[in-house]
């Protein structure tokens, strides 16, 4: 790793410069174009036959999955050997997050290119990848992925389903189940997760043709419903040994890494789906009249409009920023070397953390647009003439799969703290370093600083003391024992997440200032407010818990005085902002900065 | 071609009323510029010889673009025409232009789009055929071409039918909605489209052709000035059983909107 790559984590104990990140502001012509051929597949062949999918119409969805299949959309992520594009993580982001704009087909498509085509791009022998590889990057084969079973769900390692050697040592012969499968009414492909001699955790190839491979009928979801989702039932399927994934009893290195791209990619992809989300709701507030007015025109739905596309932006903001971070550490891989696979696994493990807030921060947000929009629209949100109450059933997966929120969660403090422990960053020091100089009395007053969002810029440092505060505190009364609290550990998961939301805000507003002048930016700079001082209270009431679950008495007073030193701050009138904010995309009609 | 604003776009007026806010909008090529493009590729698949399909674009950097939208699609060269002198032309000063181009060239089909969907004159190309003293067939629903390349059958959409064209090449036909279905850019088209070079060409490089012809001062005519559409009324909805709502209706007309 190059030594000027920011550390996955670090940004919670560094500074960094605004030009440093990558933001949408910086795609190049090239990059819009392709987004513009994804958006034109949307909205001309996907929208309109949406009726038709979400009805399971025979065969409409796979023949919209080839179309696009066609245009090169799958190949994407596919190294050029292979017949793909190999294009950078922030093209492939930006195209997935404008395909989410297609409902269930977002879905389809994201199992396909991701948990479907990655193990075989990541594992896959030269063999493998020549007979499967080059035929998922057109479309011609569609892929699954079939970890989940009735038992095992979000303890995936506990799978039952077993594969065992046969006799003549040609066969792994394949028992079990699998529920939950996506795309799995249409696959041709499915990487089947089963243990050897019901030990060795294993992946495979499993084509659907062979002997003993049966398919459940479809599942009857709250949500996409235009994707497929069927249980399989393998009865000694016979599996060539030559289709084992990577080596036999790694499969959780398979399992784990493939869903870290499927994460952050579900973070960009709630971004699509807010957008459009956004611009329905607007136009129709435009449209609707009550009171002899407009419905835009009254506070409060300008004041969800406001926190519906504040929210979209701090999503976007820290997606991009990931796909840059992605971008700087894979991108000098020689793809055609024997262990560029190692390396780019290695590339995106380091950005794990940053991949499990993209999945929670992603997919709440968009469970908050799609419940505003529907409030929009009122009754005609809740009826299926309008497209509300589908985004809003749709925008509810989200939270359940590529592990749940609850797991990433979980991950998210914990990881940080493995890392610390092994020593790839200095978490531990910093959080040593900032409680003596909390309780050192007086606190160090900071120089005053001049320049623009001052204020905020010194909330969002604060934050970020916060989250090594709470975690340093956390950690000296728990020790080994901080797994087992969920509580704690699910406040100091959103304090992380938050920071990382501020910050990401904060530099991109910066760096759009930096090239457009302050009157560019005059909206993002709104927003960027807007957003630190509606969630700085919310980190002040999150870490108290914590402050208030690792201590008592005297202690705890000291610590809270050392948090209200970090937290506190001089409110700015965010209902007014949310009025100008929301004044900005009304006369948009859209969400566009 | 020409690129015009994205069909979704708000237009606004300038605050003096002289022109449109160009400040936010997002470029497209010309819809029907699209039918061109793609029946111009579908000639090229037909012929499979030496034939090369080039798109030509009169307009500020801005159209750089659109004409690399038309590479990626599948055209083999491009052309930006453009010159500070241009600045200011009317269709038919932009035709004078765009014909003197084409008489560089060697062509023996021009396909544009029927009109553009900005300012709606539909005289360009009948203009640039004038110029090149060729024949042209408007807003063309099908097309085909004799396999010596010598002439084409154009059907066009007429009043209450359509009208069957038998013309001779050299042509100008332009295309309507219907025509074909445009393809897209593929993503590995748009990346061949990236090393394909756009030729610039200038006042300079057009012999015959002076500052004075072209511009404003070439113009026949001048914008004097632009007026907002007005605001529409907002919409009522009828609410009760069909029946009601049709009586509601019936009187909505005759007493609000006295048109019956
Ligand atoms: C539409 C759809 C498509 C899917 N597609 C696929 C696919 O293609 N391939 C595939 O393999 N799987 C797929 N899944 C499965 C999905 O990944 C699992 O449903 C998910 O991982 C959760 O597992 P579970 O349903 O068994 O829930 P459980 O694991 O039983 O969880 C139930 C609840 O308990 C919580 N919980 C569990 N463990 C803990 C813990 N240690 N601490 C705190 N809380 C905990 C969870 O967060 C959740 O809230 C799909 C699911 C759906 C609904």
């Amino acid at each position: 790793m190059a030594d000027d790559l920011p550390k996955g984590g670090s940004f919670l104990i560094e500074e960094t410069d605004p030009a440093s990140i990558f933001t949408p502001e910086d795609f190049t012509e090239e990059q819009r174009m392709f987004a513009k051929t994804a958006e034109d597949f949307i909205h001309n062949e996907v929208i309109p036959k949406i009726e038709q999918t979400e009805a399971k119409e025979e065969g409409v969805m796979v023949e919209l999955l080839k179309k696009s299949g066609e245009l090169g959309l799958l190949m994407i992520d596919v190294p050029e050997k292979y017949g793909g594009l190999e294009l950078d993580k922030a093209t492939s982001m930006l195209v997935t997050e404008v395909i989410s704009k297609g409902g269930a087909f977002a879905v389809t498509y994201a199992v396909h290119i991701g948990i479907g085509t990655l193990p075989v791009s990541y594992f896959g022998t030269p063999v493998q990848k020549e007979k499967y590889l080059t035929k998922l990057a057109t479309g011609e084969l569609i892929g699954s992925y079939a970890l989940t079973e009735a038992g095992s769900g979000s303890d995936a390692l506990a799978a039952k389903t077993r594969a065992d050697l046969s006799d003549d040592g040609k066969y792994y012969i394949l028992n079990g189940e699998k529920t939950f499968l996506s795309n799995g009414g249409f696959a041709d492909l499915i990487i089947v997760f089963a243990k050897v001699g019901g030990e060795e955790f294993s992946a495979f190839i499993v084509e659907r043709g062979y002997d003993g491979l049966t398919l459940g009928a479809e599942e009857k979801k709250l949500g996409i419903r235009g994707s497929s989702t069927v249980q399989i039932f393998l009865d000694n399927v016979k599996v060539p040994v030559e289709n084992l994934l990577g080596e036999k009893g790694k499969g959780h290195k398979i399992a784990f890494n493939i869903l870290n791209v499927g994460r952050f990619k579900l973070g960009v992809g709630s971004v699509g789906s807010a957008k459009i989300a956004i611009d329905d709701s607007i136009k129709y507030a435009n449209e609707r009249q009550q009171f002899g007015k407009p419905i835009a025109s009254f506070g409060m739905i300008k004041n969800k409009i406001a926190n519906m596309a504040t929210y979209t932006y701090v999503t976007e903001s820290m997606s991009y920023r990931t796909a840059g971070l992605m971008d700087g550490i894979l991108s000098p891989i020689d793809r055609d070397a024997d262990d560029a696979s190692e390396l780019t696994m290695k590339g995106i493990e380091e950005y794990v953390t940053e991949c499990s807030i993209m999945k929670v921060k992603g997919t709440e947000m968009i469970g908050y647009v799609a419940d505003e929009s529907v409030q929009i629209f009122g009754g005609y949100g809740y009826v299926e003439d309008y497209p509300a109450e589908r985004y809003f059933r749709d925008a509810r997966i989200g939270r359940i799969y590529e592990g749940t929120n609850e797991i990433n969660r979980m991950l998210i403090p914990g990881m940080l703290l493995k890392r610390a422990m092994k020593g790839e960053i200095p978490l531990m020091a910093a959080a040593k370093k900032l409680q003596d100089e909390l309780l050192e009395f007086p606190m160090m007053e900071e120089t005053e600083e001049e320049g623009l969002l001052i204020e905020e810029k010194k909330l969002v440092q604060n934050v970020k003391k916060v989250s090594l505060l709470t975690a340093g505190v956390a950690v000296q009364k728990f020790m080994d024992k901080l797994q087992d609290q969920q509580g704690v550990l699910g406040n100091l998961a959103d304090i992380i997440i938050e920071a990382y939301g501020m910050e990401s805000a904060l530099l991109r507003t910066l760096k759009i200032a930096a090239s457009k002048g302050e009157d560019g930016a005059d909206v993002v700079f709104k927003m960027t407010r807007l957003y630190i001082y509606d969630t700085i209270g919310k980190i002040d009431q999150w870490a108290r818990e914590v402050l208030a679950a690792c201590s008592d008495g005297d202690e705890l007073r000291t610590m809270l005085a050392a948090l209200r030193r970090l937290t506190r701050n001089i409110p700015v009138d965010t209902l007014g902002l949310r009025l100008e904010i929301a004044d900005y995309f009304i006369e948009k009609e859209k969400y566009e900065i | 071609m020409k690129n015009v604003p994205d069909t979704e776009t708000k237009i606004k007026l300038t605050s003096d009323r002289s022109g449109i806010e160009t400040q936010g909008i997002k470029y497209v090529m010309n819809p029907f510029d699209e039918y061109a493009v793609e029946a111009a590729l579908q000639l090229k698949e037909k012929f499979k010889d030496d034939t090369t399909v080039t798109v030509m674009s009169l307009g500020p950097d801005r159209v750089v673009e659109t004409l690399r939208t038309a590479l990626a699609m599948g055209a083999d060269e491009a052309v930006h025409v453009w010159d500070p002198a241009f600045e200011g032309s009317d269709m038919l000063s932009g035709a004078k232009i765009l014909a003197k181009v084409a008489e560089k060239m060697e062509f023996d089909l021009i396909l544009g789009g029927k009109q553009g969907i900005d300012y709606d004159s539909m005289q360009t190309c009948a203009a640039v055929a004038e110029h090149l003293g060729i024949p042209q067939v408007q807003i063309v629903i099908a097309l085909e071409i004799s396999d010596d390349k010598t002439s084409i059958v154009a059907r066009r959409r007429i009043e209450g039918g359509d009208e069957v064209v038998n013309i001779k090449l050299p042509a100008v036909v332009t295309c309507e909605k219907g025509l074909n279905e445009p393809r897209y850019a593929s993503l590995p088209g748009i990346m061949k489209a990236k090393k394909k070079e756009i030729k610039k060409i200038g006042l300079s490089d057009l012999e015959g052709l002076s500052a004075a012809d072209v511009g404003a001062s070439g113009s026949a005519t001048k914008i004097v000035g632009y007026e907002p559409l007005a605001e529409r009324a907002p919409c009522r909805m009828l609410e009760g059983e069909p029946g009601q709502q049709v009586s509601d209706l019936v009187r909505a007309l005759r007493e609000d909107a006295k048109v019956i």
